[in-house]
């Protein structure tokens, strides 16, 4: 069965059904990338713009290796040394990359709904790779294959987001796909972190670090994003640190086998001690295998559909 | 689906599987070097009636894997469908082993095609050596099995639908009218 979409926008209104095919379907790929030949032919002949508008290590790698494992062609484009420099518009810049027949488009923009926008100028499959404060999707599934990986399911789970919700795409994403899930999601922070009306998406909202951790199965931790001027909003990262840093001690206190999740990259000492960060409770770095892996399934079952 | 005769009942399964698991240790001179991977889905639980077979003759269990190969396939572009993918599930080392590929029914080839793609992306085995349950002819591919159940010479609009009971909850192989497209 296909996905109901042709396009990877969000995760907002994508149905139950569509989610379970795409993180089913990671299962295969994840058992594709520990064979001693990581690579299989099923995009060949495909062509894929990854167009950067924003800095990112982890997802534009994780796109390009996941791309690079179905075997299509890709092509990186950055505003760094491109015509954008010299006055191109945006959209100019996509008609011209569409022209030179490209299959789909992965795309990363400082701005919420760019990636809406190109389903309207081009034909080719658009996935959303962080857009704004939007969504983002990708990074939602990940998250989700690694906490089902670890529990073996999602439904039912009680799944915490920690720390700066109102600047995080990925919280976002995570809400929209958890719930559609059938997990229970909370989210927890600082007050001038919490945007105003959350509640409406059927979210708990802890002000108390301590309530979510006794309270949860999962805590995923977001990056305080201080390129996000997250720093106005809170007095310092000592203090942030102090109400909110997930450490060693308040895990040990509640005594329980809890999940820390992080989307990286993490600013130790803030929102995690480096001791957690590194400890036997967080799964971060099968979240970033787990990445190619997802991120291999969207490609394939979009790339593959007629 | 429309029954034009039913070519191989219960027992004539049994037997079939039987001579099929002698064969392929008398070929290989017994199990030492081999393994036997089934490809998804009937070919499977045809591997695994093997390969209990060997173990009754020949008093060894050579490693068994599983094989899906939908990641392989050439045929996406010309697919109305989209394939689901399983898991392919083979936990030991291939290199240097004989491999007995295992498939229901050997049609166009171009599933073994793919299988044998598969397989070389595991690793370099000695020989990989195909044992199907029908031959249906209609090759588009220089493919032959080197172990056939049985030959069932079809036309382009007949299908060959094994049944076995793990799946389908009987044992049998039917000639039936293809479905009109």
């Amino acid at each position: 069965m296909p996905l109901s979409s042709k396009h990877l926008l969000g995760l907002h209104g994508v149905p139950r059904e569509d989610i379970q095919l795409i993180l089913d379907t990671a299962t295969t790929f994840r058992e594709i990338l520990d064979r001693p030949i990581k690579k299989v032919p099923t995009l060949q002949g495909k062509t894929i713009v990854n167009l950067f508008y924003e800095n990112s290590t982890r997802t534009r790698i994780s796109f390009e290796l996941a791309q690079k494992r179905l075997s299509a062609d890709t092509v990186n484009f950055s505003t760094s040394g491109s015509s954008t420099k010299k006055g191109e518009t945006f959209k100019d810049t996509v008609r011209n990359i569409e022209a030179m027949k490209v299959d789909m488009i992965v795309v990363r923009h400082q701005s919420a709904g760019v990636p809406k926008f190109l389903t309207r100028i081009t034909n080719a499959i658009i996935i959303n790779a962080g857009d704004g404060l939007h969504e983002h999707p990708t990074q939602g599934l990940l998250d989700m294959y690694s906490i089902r990986e670890k529990f073996g399911k999602l439904e039912g789970l009680n799944v915490c987001i920690v720390g700066d919700i109102a600047h995080s795409r990925v919280a976002l994403s995570n809400i929209f796909g958890l719930k559609t899930m059938g997990a229970n999601v909370s989210i927890c922070g600082p007050t001038t972190m919490i945007p105003f009306g959350i509640e409406s998406l059927g979210v708990k909202v802890y002000y108390n670090i301590n309530e979510a951790i006794s309270n949860n199965d999962v805590l995923n931790v977001l990056r305080i994003q201080l390129e996000r001027n997250a720093g106005e909003r809170i007095p310092s990262l000592r203090e942030y640190h102090k109400y909110f840093g997930i450490t060693a001690e308040r895990l040990e206190k509640f005594n329980k086998d809890i999940v820390i999740l992080h989307p990286g990259p993490i600013n130790r000492g803030v929102e995690l001690s480096s001791e957690v960060a590194d400890g036997p409770y967080q799964i971060i770095l099968d979240q970033v295998t787990n990445g190619v892996a997802v991120r291999m399934a969207v490609l394939y079952l979009l790339g593959t559909m007629h | 689906m429309e029954i034009k005769a039913k070519i191989i009942d219960e027992t004539g399964l049994q037997r079939t599987i039987t001579r099929l698991a002698h064969e392929i240790l008398e070929r290989n001179k017994g199990s030492k070097n081999l393994v036997l991977i089934g490809m998804r889905t009937r070919g499977e639980f045809i591997c695994n009636r093997i390969s209990d077979k060997i173990k009754e003759i020949d008093n060894s269990e050579p490693p068994k894997g599983i094989l899906d190969v939908t990641l392989y396939r050439d045929d996406f572009r010309t697919r109305l469908k989209q394939p689901e993918v399983s898991v392919t599930s083979i936990t030991f080392d291939i290199n240097e082993k004989d491999i007995i590929l295992i498939d229901d029914v050997l049609y166009t080839g171009r599933t073994v095609r793919a299988a044998l793609d598969a397989l070389m992306d595991l690793g370099r085995p000695n020989t990989i050596q195909l044992c199907v349950l029908v031959d249906r002819g209609h090759r588009e591919l220089p493919i032959r099995a080197d172990f056939v159940g049985k030959n069932i010479p079809t036309s382009l609009n007949e299908e060959i639908k094994v049944k076995l009971k793990e799946i389908d909850g009987e044992d049998a192989v039917y000639l039936v009218n293809a479905p009109k497209q």
